[in-house]
């Protein structure tokens, strides 16, 4: 048998075996990505949507253009500046963050930021400029139309999450450097990948591999399901 | 009568170029306003103006006694609404979008009001249909349900009446009759249609270049205008 087939086949037998480290390693994925995530949209969404809507705001011909370059950034980069912010001698060293959870939770959530704000504005632009007018014509308050807008824009949103999502699932730079891949506390999927393969566990590391890209079909799934009931197909 | 507008020395101007130039203007509480005038003549800026949707670069509005000025208080721009020449219907129901305007204004929506309007319109068969599958017309009415139901004190028409057959237009014209005798609703409508300015409106303004040329009495303005641009706009003469 193959790489290839080994690797499927141990894939199976973890699974089939609720492989115990496996389980809290898919477990930490899930809970460092979809913490990201919600943070990311919170932020993201209100703000994607008012510099959409905010279309003469002063110093938009900047803002646009940063926010667009914050959704190429490496997130080995972000990895780093996140290290820096959280190591001790950085200036949020005391909160004792670093090689834990909430700090991998921290440099995912400023790769994705970008990616559910640019997304999330470009979506809200994609609407005509006319619904906000009518809408205002109705007796809607400012609040109101971004509220409106970003559900008639919904198609776009879910793009936006569906991105961010991916980039933060599969993303091993910066949880590599800022969560040390300490087993049973900050590994996840993807660093867990890039140690077993160090180690020569080809067949294992594809193994994660392929647990991983199923975890991110099945939400991604999930999430094309919610668009059809949108009416996208 | 009461004034349910005054403008004063209103201008609305893009950069140099000002599209609305109306030194004065009154529109009465009640009344039936048409505009018309040749595309370009700031009939839908004014329109705008009168929904303060945008303010006016120089000059003041008053509505109802109170000059409007700066954050239009939302009171006063609940109280006015407008039937655009385009309307955008919401990826909603026909039923849904009928009564958005209640929702915006944390009223009822379960009551009859949207039935009614739906009824009224004729388009009670299509209440679960996708707004964005009607065609131009239904979605005209859809457009004219939706701000009726929330029952302005002043219904502002752009072009209402575009997309319509002869049916419709008759449909929408005696609503709007309707709700100017029965409540009283201010209407100014913009429209092309001089025959329709003629059938409804009590008083019709014609504008050119951002500036009210001849305002009167609609029998007056159609069959003695005082003004030789008016006149030669009636004969169907190119006006700038």
């Amino acid at each position: 048998m193959g790489t290839l087939g080994k690797a499927f086949a141990d894939a199976f037998g973890l699974l089939w075996n609720l492989d115990p480290s496996l389980v809290e390693t898919v477990a930490l994925t899930l809970q460092v990505t979809l913490a990201a995530l919600v943070i990311a949209l919170l932020i993201g969404v209100p703000l994607g949507a008012g510099v959409g809507l905010a279309r003469r705001l002063p110093g938009r011909w900047l803002l646009v253009p940063l926010i667009y370059t914050g959704m190429g950034l490496p997130p080995v980069v972000v990895g780093l500046f996140t290290y820096l912010i959280l190591s001790n001698q950085g200036p949020l060293g005391g909160l004792g963050w670093l090689f834990t959870p909430v700090g991998m939770i921290v440099a995912q959530t400023i790769i994705a930021l970008p990616l559910v704000v640019g997304l999330t504005m470009a979506a809200v632009q994609g609407i005509d400029p006319s619904l906000p007018v009518q809408m205002l014509s109705l007796g809607a308050t400012r609040r109101q139309v971004a509220g409106v807008t970003l559900l008639e824009a919904r198609v776009g949103v879910t793009a936006a999450v569906v991105a961010a999502y991916g980039a933060i699932i599969s993303e091993v730079g910066a949880v590599m450097l800022v969560g040390g891949n300490i087993e049973g506390e900050t590994r996840v999927l993807t660093t867990a990948i890039v140690l077993e393969t160090r180690r020569g566990n080809f067949a294992l590391a594809l193994a994660l591999g392929i647990i991983l890209l199923g975890i991110a079909f099945l939400t991604n799934f999930a999430f094309h399901r919610l668009q059809v009931r949108q009416g996208v197909r | 009568m009461n004034t349910a507008y005054r403008l004063d020395d209103v201008r609305h101007c893009y950069g140099d170029r000002c599209v609305v130039d109306v030194p004065a203007l009154e529109i009465a509480t009640g009344e039936i306003l048409a505009i018309i005038g040749p595309s370009g003549a700031g009939k839908s800026t004014l329109l705008r103006l009168l929904d303060f949707l945008e303010s006016p670069t120089d000059g003041a509005i008053t509505y109802a006694g109170d000059v409007v000025d700066g954050d239009v208080p939302l009171a006063i721009r609940r109280d006015v609404t407008t039937v655009f020449q385009r309307p955008m219907l919401l990826r909603r129901s026909v039923a849904a979008n009928v009564r958005i305007g209640r929702k915006l204004r944390g009223l009822d929506t379960k009551g009859g009001d949207t039935e009614r309007w739906l009824e009224r319109l004729g388009l009670t068969e299509l209440a679960d249909a996708p707004a964005r599958t009607l065609s131009a017309g239904e979605a005209q009415r859809v457009a004219f349900a939706r701000a009726l139901i929330v029952e302005p004190s002043v219904l502002l028409l752009d072009e209402p009446t575009g997309n319509l057959d002869p049916y419709n237009v008759g449909l929408l014209e005696d609503i709007v009759r309707a709700e100017n005798a029965d409540r009283g609703t201010t209407v100014v409508l913009v429209t092309h249609d001089e025959f329709q300015a003629r059938r409804i409106a009590n008083r019709t303004a014609l504008m050119a270049s951002g500036s009210i040329v001849e305002l009167a009495d609609t029998e007056a303005f159609f069959t003695a205008p005082e003004d030789p641009r008016t006149a030669a706009f009636l004969e169907g003469d190119l006006l700038y």
